[in-house]
């Protein structure tokens, strides 16, 4: 079976697996880090919402095959440590503002919230209402309205 | 059954009492009975069957929901069975208490943490709830359904607190050389007069009793109440935010590996048989194949493997259960099993309103699909999944791979959501036939594809009304609902038998439908000679009670017609609730709604407000809403979802009783609002040709950040009950109502079929029935952001 190399939170990752199998299935059933959750496996719910270099994708829909040993991909496991502090400021938003009900969706629901704010701001504005409307992430609770306020709170300490 | 004294509540109705033992049992109005177990810490425990609050006989009133409810209905089923729950205090200091529910996000652990906290003097944080696995001797009292969880539980829990907190005092008295009258227990210590100190880990054993003993307690008072009634966040919020919460697909069990199942193209479809199960064999990863009840079960190292396998699968197919039919020729049998209306006797003068509602199948699917993990052995069976009802999913599971039932554990893991779906075991089941039949463990787990498809939906249905009006009065309001039969045999239905002739009002002879239905059914206003009646047909499909049951379809249409018959008198229609509401809470809420929501501003053409109400669970709900219909906001495009009218604002005002967490039931209201406002604006499955055409997230349209109101507000309202009343279902119907209202006042043009879009062109493209399972995409690299 070939072997295939990539960064998962920080540490150099290599698993046996054929190319085809997809990144999330990779992540939780190889080597066990279950935070990024499936919800549809065709890239349309974003439960398995994680960072590739640092930017939101899904791990549904990206073959192992096509991840590099330079390629550094980051679970909610590992947010974290990307920033200071105990949590990276939009977990503790999170908190703040009790987002989660069931809280099935909420560590893909944390990522994306993280990339928008990344994107908001390399586009040269802080993250607006009509950013919060393009976040697809599904949240079957409906924790939607308590998502777009911290979001909007975790913002301002990232 | 005697009739008591009811809540002081301004309702005047017969409600919860509070803090009632059961009669007879010998001990004052706040003193209740419990035992302190022999053990060799302290454990204490309470009769949970003895405990819950009893409710009196009906008088006759209009309704039967007014004065005994599904509330009542269930606490009263578990009342003559001896249920022991137990709660021990640890030699850390901690207490542990296992509840015999489940958590699905509705924050019935957090709750039951701080009920503990309050009245055993302990911080939040040492208090650790875990869900109880099936307990057969609790036989009806280990169902959670019904927003009924805090109802039934808050006293005895309350009960076994307190029962822990006097034993330790008891030894706290020895170990200090104090009195228990003059010591005070605060924050898991105990501390004497002069000062001196024992932590409740150094006293857990002390407090230990070498024998089962009974005693007597008093509760707190609301009055003096430090932790019930203040916010607080949930207790595995960390534990979420950080990706440690484990749901049942998350579970390391050795050897349970990922398997799914290839299911027939038309709904409740059977296997023949697999025709290439070589070649299936021979894929990467593939371990085992079997052919099992509901289809053909794979088992690999991945599920991504377990996909790829499935979409290879040559299976032959029995028929489904539906062949040939569509939503059309259901809705046709749902007509034909319609009861007359029949207007009672009024003046020749009056005038009539009438309306006829349609509600299509809705998918009541978690985000978190059906996933159980199941180790099926020759004398044993071990099962891990979310469940509601576990003592039934025990007995299926045993008689699915024929074992005792004894020899059958069930463990209850906590949902990634619910909404009435996993009040059904078939996950469990599937799991236990699939590792029997192959031999090993399996981590069973529906592919999202199967659960709009196969999984439970909410049943189609209509609803009648007819309403005559006369002189600025209300003299009649019939209305006839008429349903796809809802299933009800995951144990309500059990209830309702093992209840039989108790039921108030001859109910006992209904079926569990009418039951459900006459139970759960009010409409709270003064209009004369009000009928309810329901009647089923439809018994073939995968149907179940959706969150809310019959409640938002119902209110959906009484409230529609409540505002032709405002329009029709010349009132507003605030004002004209106000005038016809038969109760103070609902008033209240009513009243509140409106002020917050700023009922009555002026709006823009193509705009409108919309208010509603719904009375269920022992509290109120109101909710006013602002819609957007203008074209540039209905049209606008959003790739693979649907848009239509915005909700732009919302507020949900509730009085649920005694409040244990404020910000718990303000996330329940998000959540309910979220869900009315798709029941009417967006989701629902399409049924053709034996099929439902649904089969993703980017199909079913379930509200998404593009559909809420940027502006969203729960309130709540206090009306110094001290009974809890329910909350993870009560935000549902008035928000679909108010939605409706606002949608029907904005366009000028009544919707009488539900959700508002089912009739548009389909916005998907549907999705293959063979394979059953869409193949993962590839091209992820090009859509990150």
């Amino acid at each position: 079976m070939p072997k295939h190399t990539f960064i998962l939170n920080g540490k150099s990752t290599t698993v046996d697996v054929d190319d085809d199998v997809r990144l999330l299935w990779v992540i939780r059933d190889i080597v066990g880090l279950t935070g990024p959750k499936y919800g549809c496996g065709i890239n349309v719910c974003k439960a398995c919402t994680s960072h590739l270099n640092g930017k939101a994708f899904n791990p549904c829909s990206v073959r192992v095959a096509d991840i590099s040993e330079t390629d550094e991909v980051t679970t909610i496991e590992g947010l974290a440590d990307t920033a200071d502090g105990d949590l990276h400021p939009m977990q503790q938003a999170w908190l703040e503002y009790d987002v989660a009900q069931c809280g099935y969706c909420q560590p893909g629901q944390i990522m994306a919230a993280v990339a928008t704010v990344r994107k908001a701001r390399a586009e040269g504005h802080e993250v607006s209402d009509a950013d919060l409307d393009e976040i697809r992430n599904v949240c079957r609770c409906g924790t939607y309205s308590r998502i777009r306020e911290a979001i909007k709170a975790g913002a301002k300490d990232m | 059954m005697t009739l008591t004294p009811s809540t002081p509540d301004t309702s005047g109705d017969v409600s919860g009492r509070p803090d009632q033992p059961r009669q007879g049992s010998g001990v004052s109005r706040r003193g209740f009975l419990g035992y302190v177990i022999g053990a060799s810490t302290l454990v204490v425990a309470v009769d949970l069957g003895s405990m819950a609050p009893a409710f009196g006989a009906v008088p006759s009133p209009p309704q039967i929901a007014e004065g005994y409810d599904l509330e009542d209905a269930q606490t009263d089923a578990a009342r003559p069975t001896a249920q022991l729950i137990t709660i021990t205090v640890n030699k850390d200091g901690t207490a542990s208490f296992a509840l015999p529910r489940m958590e699905v996000g509705q924050g019935i652990t957090t709750s039951t943490a701080m009920i503990i906290a309050e009245e055993l003097d302990l911080p939040v944080e040492k208090v650790h709830v875990t869900l109880a696995p099936a307990r057969p001797e609790l036989m009806l009292n280990q169902l959670t359904g019904g927003s009924n969880t805090t109802v039934s539980t808050y006293t005895p829990i309350r009960v076994a607190a307190a029962i822990a907190k006097g034993a330790l005092l008891e030894a706290a008295a020895i170990e200090l050389g104090s009195a228990v009258a003059l010591l005070k227990s605060k924050n898991g210590v105990v501390t004497a007069p002069d000062g001196s100190s024992a932590t409740y880990g150094d006293l857990a054993e002390k407090a230990a009793s070498p024998t089962t003993r009974t005693v007597d307690v008093q509760l707190k008072g609301r009055d003096s109440f430090a932790v019930i009634g203040t916010s607080h966040n949930r207790v595995d919020a960390r534990d979420i935010v950080t990706g440690q919460k484990k749901f049942a697909m998350d579970l390391q069990v050795p050897d349970a590996m990922p398997t799914m199942v290839c299911r027939a193209p038309t709904l409740n479809g059977t296997p023949k048989r697999l025709r290439n199960e070589a070649a299936v064999l021979a894929m990467p990863g593939v371990t085992d194949v079997a052919l099992i009840a509901t289809g053909i079960a794979v088992r690999a190292r991945t599920f991504g493997q377990c996909i790829d396998a499935i979409r290879a699968m040559d299976v032959d197919w029995n028929p489904g259960t539906v062949e040939g039919e569509s939503d059309d020729t259901i809705l046709a049998k749902v007509r034909k099993a319609e009861l007359p209306l029949a207007v009672p006797k009024v003046p020749v003068l009056a005038k009539t309103v009438e309306a006829d509602f349609t509600f299509m199948f809705r998918s009541s699917a978690a985000l978190e699909p059906y996933c159980a993990v199941a180790d099926v052995r020759a004398d044993h069976a071990t099962v891990w999944a979310g469940l509601k009802v576990p003592i039934v999913a025990q007995m299926d599971i045993a008689q699915a791979v024929g074992l005792p039932k004894e020899k059958v554990t069930v463990n209850v893991v906590t949902g990634g959501g619910s909404f009435g779906h996993k009040l059904f075991p078939d996950h469990a089941v599937e799991a236990a036939r699939a590792s029997k039949a192959i031999g090993k463990p399996v981590r069973l787990m529906w592919h999202r594809a199967d659960e709009p498809r196969q999984g439970r939906v909410h049943p189609m249905c209509t609803s009648r009304i007819r309403a005559t009006y006369l002189a600025g009065q209300v003299l009649s309001f019939e209305q006839r609902h008429t349903s796809v039969a809802t299933d009800f045999s995951h144990g309500f239905g059990e209830m309702i038998t093992a209840l039989g002739g108790r039921l108030p009002g001859g109910l006992g002879n209904q079926t569990y439908a009418e039951v459900i239905f006459n139970l759960t059914q009010e409409l709270p206003y003064n209009f004369g000679a009000v009928t309810q009646v329901i009647n089923e047909t439809e018994r073939r499909f995968n149907t179940g009670s959706m969150r809310n049951i019959y409640s938002p379809d119902v209110r959906v249409a009484n409230e529609l017609v409540i505002d032709q018959l405002a329009r029709a008198m010349g009132k507003d229609p605030l004002a004209f609730r106000l005038a016809f509401l038969k109760d103070e809470r609902v008033k209240a809420v009513l009243r509140k709604a409106a002020e917050v929501g700023d009922w009555g501003k002026t709006m823009a053409p193509g705009t409108s407000q919309g208010i509603s109400l719904h009375k269920e669970y022992k509290g109120a709900t109101a909710c006013v809403v602002e819609i957007d219909c203008r074209p540039e906001t209905v049209n606008r495009k959003v790739r693979d979802g649907v848009t239509g009218p915005r909700v732009t604002r919302a507020t949900v005002a509730v009085d649920a009783g005694l409040v244990i967490n404020p910000n718990g039931l303000k996330a329940q209201m998000m959540g309910g609002f979220s869900d009315g406002m798709a029941l009417t604006l967006t989701s629902s499955v399409h049924l053709r040709d034996g099929h439902f055409l649904e089969a993703s997230w980017d199909n079913y349209f379930y509200t998404r950040q593009w559909n809420v109101p940027h502006d969203f507000e729960a309130v709540i309202v206090d009306s110094g009950s001290d009974q809890p009343g329910g909350a993870g279902e009560a935000g549902v119907a008035a928000s679909a109502a108010a939605v409706a209202c606002a949608f029907a006042r904005a366009t000028g043009k009544v919707p009488t079929r539900f959700p508002i879009n089912h009739d548009d062109p389909l916005a998907f493209e549907v999705k293959s029935f063979v394979p059953p399972v869409p193949a993962s995409p590839t091209d992820g690299l090009s859509h990150t952001y």
